[in-house]
């Protein structure tokens, strides 16, 4: 604070803008899916999310009924219709039957058509044709019409999305690729850490300089060969070479690195002492993992475990590659990329999609960064 | 559905049980068959010595089956790979090497990917060490880094979403419901189909990452800079050191050293960045780059040999990073 408090108002003034203007821009990407997600689908084809609360004044021509749709009434006939959808909060301003006479004629007033028809728009958009003698026309004639579109919010891109678009499948089929991916490596990473960190042996320091080698190899080297290993192996079982059991085994070869690198780090630091008097005192290295490491690490697994969750979640290639497609396997980054395919323009999907997909981790994110950021602290900061 | 996750839980059930019964299995069988059987004090000392030579293998030996199988293994096969034909059945030499350097989507690859290895790790380390000074003494600081540092839960595939819907496109004569096109209209401009124009889509691809790294570095960065030792600042300030003097002549030099760290980090992520441009353009317009060219040559065109050369030559750009890495590591040991 005493920096802060030091420095001139205008300095003040111009470091609090600057902040302000970083956030906003780092901010409205998000918030303009989040918006959009919830918008009316034809609003958000047709106006920017910063205008979702604003009412949209615009201009629309209306076809109206064949002669078909004709009912008797006591004076003669009418075709009645309606020009908003049912439930809709629009409202006529103005109308005329030509598209440069929009503004002729004032909502619930009645204005002659021709000589023995007349017709009349209500402003909550109910339309009344009626003439003294019967409709013949085989075509309606055009209407057109101005309108205010009041905003409309709802969950329905959201219904749409999770049912008719498979995202709701896609969900399930992530969950069920993440929570192994994310426990399974824990506990092997955790073992190997101690070795390295406590235990004497030889080729100790070649395994760590190894591991922190393996850390940056990309993932591309390993697709081809791993895939052509389980296909073998398939072959030779009779398993199916991509399934479940395969993206989990990839997802816990390709964390171990990073995992074993981070829980060494922080086993590393533990107090010297502790561990070699209870060595001393005849404890096993077993013993001395599993009753006094193992406690004293859970801020360091809690880290591992947020950054495999969030990696396993968002990752795209390596679910494509080991686990492939289908109803009851396609992840929901695959699903994604499928609907940016199919339905490239259909931004109520896309906008809803997204958003189920980035929930999940923005909640683990937020509920636990301090973990999260203390894992990046020590896989990139101590190791260098 | 249901039955999908129950299996997901068997699954983590039985891979965690197998886990720790092969490593109390394998512990308990050590100490049992290495335990006392009363002889004399000498042989059980050497008994003794012999297990806790074997116990490292059982804790570390799990990890390396895993390591070799998905990692050490395979950097050596797609190394023999790329110098074999399309099914891994002849070897070719360096056809392979060859035709990448005579293909345009390789060289394409190879000058977007240098271009996203100077800009995505510069403005995302500049980005994140404004905002980490910036915002280091003020209250609402925290809120702020939160903000800024979110996009880092989010996927690229996620990412690559909301950006594309940021460059949407409609004619001129449309309301635009894209961010960047409205404000280019909004200044009286042309809206533009950003994400296909030459050139310059590699950059708008790029600010994806940027987004997203950024946070990364600004967490990093910030750690730093509060580890800068509170006398020095004071001391520069009765000096009337300037706040930008202070920034640039004693913070900076300060924190070189983790500045160094984040920008090596974010240039393997980099090198390996595949799913923006596979969610954005798939490489069309002039956008390609070596991951996703290797995704291509393998998936697309099912020639293992050239997508094993794209891999190997991706490794090959990692390949000092990697080694400074371990060197830094033998140094902080010793």
């Amino acid at each position: 604070m005493s920096l802060d408090a030091r420095q001139s108002r205008t300095a003040r003034f111009i470091k609090h803008s600057i902040i302000i203007l970083l956030v906003t821009i780092w901010t409205l990407p998000t918030l303009g899916l989040l918006v959009s997600s919830v918008r009316d689908k034809d609003q958000l084809t047709s106006s920017g999310w910063w205008t979702a609360l604003i009412t949209n004044s615009q201009s629309e021509v209306f076809r109206l009924p064949v002669a078909a749709d004709q009912i008797e009434v006591a004076d003669g006939y009418e075709i009645r219709t309606q020009l908003f959808d049912q439930g809709a909060q629009n409202r006529v301003t103005s109308w005329g039957f030509r598209a440069d006479d929009l503004t002729a004629n004032a909502p619930d007033l009645e204005a002659q058509f021709n000589k023995n028809s007349t017709l009349l728009v209500a402003q909550d958009g109910t339309v009344v044709w009626h003439s003294s003698e019967k409709f013949t026309h085989k075509r309606g004639p055009r209407l057109f019409f101005g309108a205010d579109y009041p905003p409309r919010f709802g969950l329905d891109n959201y219904r749409e999305v999770l049912s008719s678009e498979g995202v709701g499948r896609a969900f399930i089929n992530t969950l069920t690729v993440v929570l192994p991916a994310t426990f399974v490596p824990i506990l092997i990473a955790a073992f190997a850490a101690y070795a390295l960190a406590w235990m004497d042996f030889k080729g100790r320091f070649f395994f760590l300089a190894m591991i922190i080698g393996l850390i940056v190899v990309p993932l591309q080297m390993s697709l081809i060969p791993v895939l052509k290993l389980f296909a073998l192996i398939g072959s030779v079982l009779d398993v199916p070479s991509k399934s479940y059991v395969t993206v989990w085994l990839a997802h816990t070869g390709f964390g171990l690195p990073l995992a074993i690198y981070l829980l060494r780090n922080y086993m590393a630091s533990l107090p010297k002492d502790i561990i070699e008097s209870a060595y001393m005192d005849g404890a096993t290295h077993f013993q001395i993992f599993v009753k006094m490491i193992l406690p004293l690490s859970m801020p360091a697994l809690a880290s591992f475990a947020i950054f495999q969750f969030l990696w396993t979640w968002n990752d795209l290639l390596v679910a494509a590659v080991f686990l492939g497609q289908g109803e009851d396997k396609t992840v929901m980054t695959q699903q994604l990329i499928e609907l940016l395919g199919s339905r490239g323009d259909n931004w109520e999907i896309l906008t809803s999609g997204a958003f189920i997909s980035i929930a999940i981790p923005v909640i683990v994110f937020l509920s636990m960064q301090k973990y999260f950021v203390r894992g990046l602290l020590a896989g990139s900061v101590k190791g260098g | 559905m249901l039955q999908q996750i129950l299996f997901a839980f068997t699954a983590i059930f039985f891979a965690i049980g197998g886990t720790i019964l092969f490593f109390v299995g394998s512990n308990l069988l050590i100490d049992k068959v290495f335990g006392d059987n009363g002889q004399s004090n000498e042989k059980q000392y050497r008994r003794d010595k012999l297990r806790e030579q074997i116990r490292p293998w059982i804790f570390i030996g799990p990890a390396l089956l895993f390591l070799t199988v998905f990692l050490i293994y395979p950097v050596l096969k797609s190394l023999q790979l790329s110098f074999w034909d399309r099914e891994g059945e002849s070897f070719v030499g360096l056809a392979n090497y060859i035709w990448a350097f005579n293909n345009t989507g390789f060289i394409t690859s190879i000058i977007n990917n240098l271009m996203w290895l100077f800009f995505v790790p510069t403005m995302a380390t500049i980005f994140g060490l404004t905002i980490a000074y910036l915002t280091d003494r003020i209250w609402w600081g925290q809120f702020a880094r939160t903000l800024i540092f979110l996009p880092m839960a989010i996927s690229f595939v996620g990412a690559s979403i909301i950006w594309k819907f940021v460059y949407d496109f409609r004619g001129p004569d449309a309301d635009q419901i894209g961010l960047v096109n409205a404000v280019i209209m909004l200044f009286g401009g042309e809206p533009k189909a950003l994400i296909s124009i030459q050139f310059w889509n590699n950059f708008f691809l790029m600010v994806i990452l940027i987004w997203i790294q950024t946070g990364f570095a600004m967490v990093i960065l910030g750690a730093a800079i509060r580890g800068v030792p509170e006398d020095t600042l004071e001391a520069s300030m009765m000096e009337g050191a300037s706040q930008t003097q202070i920034f640039f002549k004693i913070v900076v030099p300060q924190i070189w050293p983790t500045i160094v760290v984040v920008w090596t980090t974010i240039t393997i992520l980099v090198l390996k960045v595949f799913d923006i441009v596979y969610a954005m353009t798939n490489g069309q317009w002039g956008s390609q780059v070596l991951a996703n060219l290797m995704y291509n040559e393998m998936f697309r065109n099912g020639n293992s040999g050239t997508a094993s050369t794209v891999a190997v030559i991706l490794m090959l750009a990692v390949m000092p990073i990697m080694i400074y890495n371990i060197r830094s590591a033998r140094n902080s040991e010793q």
